[in-house]
Order: C-alpha cells, then structure tokens, then sequence
C-alpha cells in the first residue's frame, strides 16, 4: 500500500461515486426532452390502463396500482438503459478505457451511475405519479408514505444491484445488447404486474416473475397503500428482507461479474475495442 | 537491491528503479478471430525508458504500438515477459501503477454531452481522487493552455471535434500522471491546434523533469521535435532505438531522393526491380494531386535509371530533390516503407 491508508482510497471511492453520480443528476435538469420521451409517453402508457378499469368499472385502488406501476417502469427502465446498457455505450465512445486505467474502484463508479440513475429518475417518476394524482384523482394514504418509502428504497437498492450485475454481461454480449434490453423491458411489465396485482398471474409465475426486485417491491408497495385490495403475493413484512438479500447477493455477484468482466478483457483484449 | 541492467540503444547502465517504464522479454499473443492460428502482436520486446524521458514509440498499424501501450496501461495482460510502470508490475499491481499513469488517445473524445469542458476535466478528475481546489487550479490552467478557456462553460455537445480532442488531451493530465501515454494525440488536429498540443507537451515535460512521456505518432516531425529517444516497432519486434540524431546517423550513406510525378500513369511498384533502389515509398499529395515518390538508391548514378523507368511509365517529373536524413528516411530505412503512406491507404478505403 506503501503507506496509503484505507481512508484515502475510500475518499477517493467516494469522490468517484459522487463525481460519476453528478454526471446524470445534471443530466436530467440540462437534458428537456426527458419531458417528452421519459415522462409524457409512459404516462399515456399508464393512462391507458387507467381508463381500461375505470371502463370495467374497477375498484379504485386499481387505478393506484396503475400509477404506482407507472413510477416504478420510470426506474426499471433506467435500470435496463441507464445502467444495464451504460458501459457498453462508454465502450461504444471509447470511453470506457478511461474509467479502466484509474484507480478509482469499478464498483464505485458503477454505484456512482446508480445512485445518479435514481436521482434522475426520481424527477421523471415524480411527475408521472404527481400527473396520475392530479389528473386521475388517485388517492395514496400520507400515513402509510414513510413504510412505502422505506421499501421504495429498498426496491430500488435491489433494483440497481441487478442494474450493476447487468452492465458487465450487457458488455460481453456486445451487440446482442439491444435485444437484451428490449427482452427485459416489455416481458418485465408484464412478469413484475407493472399495471396489475401481480398475484392475478398465478402464484407460482409471480414467484418466478418475484427474482425481479421491482416485483415484489411494488407489490409491497401496493399492500401498505391499500391493504388487501392490493391482492399481495407475500406479507408485507417478508418483503424487506428478502430485497436486502436480495441486494447484497446482487451486489456480491456485480462485484464477481465486474471482475471477471475486466479479467476477460485483459486476457482477450477485446474489452475496449469499438463495435466488438 | 535490485541488479542494474543494460538498457537497449546505448542507455547505459540503470537501475530498473530509475526507469519509468522497464520491459523485459515482453510477448503478447492473441488467437485470431475467424481463422485458426494467432496474431503475435508482441515478440519479445525489451525497453527501458527513463523518468523524465520524452520517448517516442513509431510503427506502421498493427507494429504493436497499441498493444504495447494497452499492456503498459493495465488495460490488457502480457502473455509473456514482465513490465514495470514506475517500478510496478502492471501485471500483479495494476492499481499502483493506474493511481501513477494516464493516457491520451488522439481521435478519440470524453465526457459527455450535458457537461461543460470545465465539469468534464472535474470529472476525470475525481477518479484520481485530486481534491477539489486542486483540481480547480489544474482545470484553470490547463484549459489556458488549451486554448479551452473561452469554452469552459460550454458544453461538449456544442463543441467543435477539434475542440474535443483538445479537451481529450487536457483532460489526461487532471491527474499530473507520473507517466503519460499519448497515443496519436495530435491525430486529426488541424496545424495550429497540432502546434499548442506540441507546445504543451514539451513544456510539461521540461517544467516537470521527473515525468514521463511515452508518444505514438504517425508524424515523424513530431517525435523529433518532441522525443529525446525513438524506437521503431514493427511486427511486435523493437528494430531500432536511440536519440534522433543517432538513429539518422546510423543510416548507411545511401542517398534518397524526393521527387513529384504526375498522378496518373503506371503503377510505381516496379520501380523497385531496378537494381540498386533499396526503398521506395508514395503517397498523394493532398493539395495538389501529384505524387510525392520517395526513393532510396544504393548510389547517386542509379537514379538516372528511375528516371527513364518513370518517363517509360508517362510520369512527368514535377520536381526532384536529394533529401538530407530524417526520421522518415529512418523509418524507411528499418520498415521498407513510409508511414505517410498507410495514412492515405487508410483515408481511401484501405
């Protein structure tokens, strides 16, 4: 180490976060048209259930699950384009040797994207669930905010550990990426019960739909704002620990994933080619 | 203690510890993609280049230059052979030699579009973790001498390429690397943007006499403007290395000849049937379409012989002028070919 002590690496990992994390958090005030493509067209999306229950006349809640959903698909996509797809866009731009050769852990920039990830979403989600309020009268208990938010956290904790897992083997599959990220956005709203109780697919598909953190985390989500109108898949109280788990085994498999990732590239040396 | 060694090219003895790059025996290997076989990139390279040394690394593509460079960055393992960055294996202690080095590759450009040039040098900053006032000094400063102060608080998406490159090659020395590697960094630059880069590079280099620059250029009178030694790769071998001077010294007394032509006629190759031309090498010349015809004859009667082949070819001779050594002819001399020519190779298609 040669006298470099564990509190200057660290600061200089939390630098890295920070300076990375900054990146898309002035990203989402400079860049307008996010208005249009990352919050207008979902929120017709969103719409469109809306009115489909309001036609079967369905309880109420179900318009809240559909706002809720409507938030929630904010950060998945983030998850799948902002994080999944990022290092093979930096790669794309030659970029992602820069970020190799410092000594500033991947990890950390990886948490950096992250966190600026869900900093900028939360202004696109923001105001997806502030529209669904205002324009469809949608109603959300203030008194049950603090649980929901507790296990929002949660669900976006576990949410972008899979985001990080997925920006190295989005790197290895190369071109295929496209695909890969169009495979786990529609198939996704549709196993994680985006815009439904996620139960009404059966049990056992929606423990298989529940490896997604957003899956369970919505449905948790749903159960504090509306109790047993939300047709849960598991109790509430099951819920955070299986997304902390979920999180840590995440994050261990992004760290292995990560290293693995640069070890190949630096034994086939095609990590840092353009359009490999 | 560790044992001095010879160093290649005349260096001297030196410690590997006095040397900011020391490479011993190094091969790289890769399997070839389509075809069965492999691709020696590297074939045992020896080098040793000293701190404070401004070292130029020339070669037509694929000599090896960038493999070299890759190694040298931790950003691909050698198969074979060992090199030490500022006395770390960039091998087994990869994160010692990132926190001593960057590198710069011309063409290339960083940062992105919704930041300003000033957030953008911040930015790469942070991952060297240099404090924030620090940083802030260095931005300033190398944003001056840039040229990129009356840009910094524009954003890159507005940004002319040129202007990119510029803030591409600041920002590898946000760090104040130890050792820098520029790999082409002139490379698409107009003249006078070319010139500042020059000018910088040689500044650093003689403010900061313990820093390290290791320089790829296709342009020959860069790397002897700029380069206190040069070696010359090709096919992942090293085939010469001194100072400049020594290497156009070493040229055997063989005269070479410039010429211009007229652009169309037969092909030039067979010039090179002629007994005693030794080398020939041709490129457009790009403003006035003739072609600039470099030849390299064992004695000064045999080009009495090019010009008859040329006039049997229908190529006017424009201008013909005995040319005095440089580096090109060096270049020449060791690889059989001139680099100008693989860039407009390249540039058509090639």
């Amino acid at each position: 180490m040669e006298g470099e002590s564990l509190s200057t690496r660290l600061r200089m990992n939390l630098r890295a976060v920070y300076a990375r994390a900054s990146v898309r958090v002035k990203a989402s005030f400079r860049e307008r048209s996010w208005l249009l493509g990352e919050t207008l067209f979902p929120f017709l999306s969103m719409s469109a259930f809306v009115f489909v229950y309001r036609g079967l006349k369905a309880p109420r809640e179900y318009e809240g699950f559909v706002v809720l959903g409507g938030a929630m698909i904010a950060y998945w996509n983030n998850v799948i384009w902002g994080m999944a797809s990022q290092f093979f866009w930096e790669r794309e731009q030659g970029q992602l040797q820069l970020y190799l050769i410092t000594p500033a852990s991947r990890m950390s920039i990886l948490l950096g994207m992250a966190l600026g990830g869900m900093a900028m979403t939360t202004t696109r989600a923001a105001a997806i669930l502030a529209g669904g309020i205002l324009l469809f009268h949608v109603s959300l208990p203030l008194d049950r905010a603090l649980p929901a938010f507790g296990l929002f956290l949660l669900t976006l904790g576990a949410a972008y550990s899979l985001g990080m897992i997925l920006s190295s083997l989005f790197l290895l599959w190369g071109r295929e990426v496209w695909h890969t990220a169009t495979i786990l956005q529609e198939p996704v709203y549709l196993l994680s019960g985006f815009y439904f109780p996620v139960s009404a697919m059966g049990t056992g598909v929606a423990i298989v739909g529940s490896i997604l953190p957003v899956t369970l985390g919505l449905d948790g989500i749903r159960q504090v704002f509306y109790g047993h109108a939300a047709h849960g898949l598991l109790p509430v109280p099951w819920i955070p620990p299986i997304q902390i788990a979920l999180t840590l085994i995440f994050l261990f498999i992004a760290a292995v994933t990560l290293r693995y990732m640069e070890n190949l590239g630096k034994h086939e040396g095609r990590l840092t080619v353009r359009g490999d | 203690m560790e044992t001095p060694r010879r160093l290649l090219g005349g260096g001297g003895v030196l410690s590997s510890r006095d040397a900011a790059i020391d490479i011993q025996g190094l091969t790289r290997v890769f399997k070839a993609r389509r075809k069965a076989g492999e691709v020696r990139a590297l074939q045992g390279v020896d080098l040793a280049v000293h701190r404070g040394e401004c070292f130029g690394l020339l070669g037509p593509n694929g000599a090896g230059k960038s493999t070299l460079i890759k190694i040298l960055t931790t950003l691909l393992l050698p198969t074979s052979g060992r090199a030490l960055v500022v006395g770390y294996d960039v091998a087994t202690e990869p994160y010692q030699v990132r926190k001593r080095i960057n590198l710069v590759s011309g063409g290339d450009s960083s940062g992105y579009g919704v930041l300003t040039v000033r957030e953008t040098l911040h930015l790469f900053s942070q991952f060297y973790g240099v404090p924030g006032p620090v940083a802030r000094r260095r931005e300033e400063e190398l944003m001056e001498v840039t040229g990129l102060s009356d840009k910094a608080d524009a954003r890159l998406s507005g940004l002319s390429t040129g202007m990119k490159q510029k803030l591409n090659f600041a920002r590898g020395f946000m760090s104040d690397p130890e050792v820098i590697f520029l790999d082409e960094p002139t490379l698409g630059l107009d003249v006078e943007a070319s010139r500042d880069v020059r000018a910088f590079i040689a500044r650093w280099v003689r403010e900061r006499p313990e820093r390290t620059v290791l320089l790829t250029t296709h342009y020959m009178m860069e790397a002897d403007e700029l380069c206190g030694r040069v070696a010359i790769i090709d096919h992942g071998r090293i085939l010469a290395l001194d100072t400049p001077s020594a290497l156009k010294r070493m040229l055997p007394a063989e005269p070479a000849f410039e010429f211009q032509i007229s652009a169309t006629g037969q092909d030039l190759d067979s010039l090179r049937e002629i007994v005693g031309v030794r080398s020939i090498s041709h490129h457009a010349h790009p403003a006035t379409g003739a072609v600039e015809l470099r030849v390299v004859v064992q004695e000064d009667d045999v080009i009495g012989e090019v010009l008859g082949r040329l006039k049997m070819m229908d190529r006017s001779v424009l201008h013909l002028t005995k040319m005095e050594p440089t580096l090109e002819t060096v270049f020449i001399h060791h690889v059989g070919r001139g680099l100008t020519d693989e860039i407009v190779e390249e540039r058509d298609g090639g």
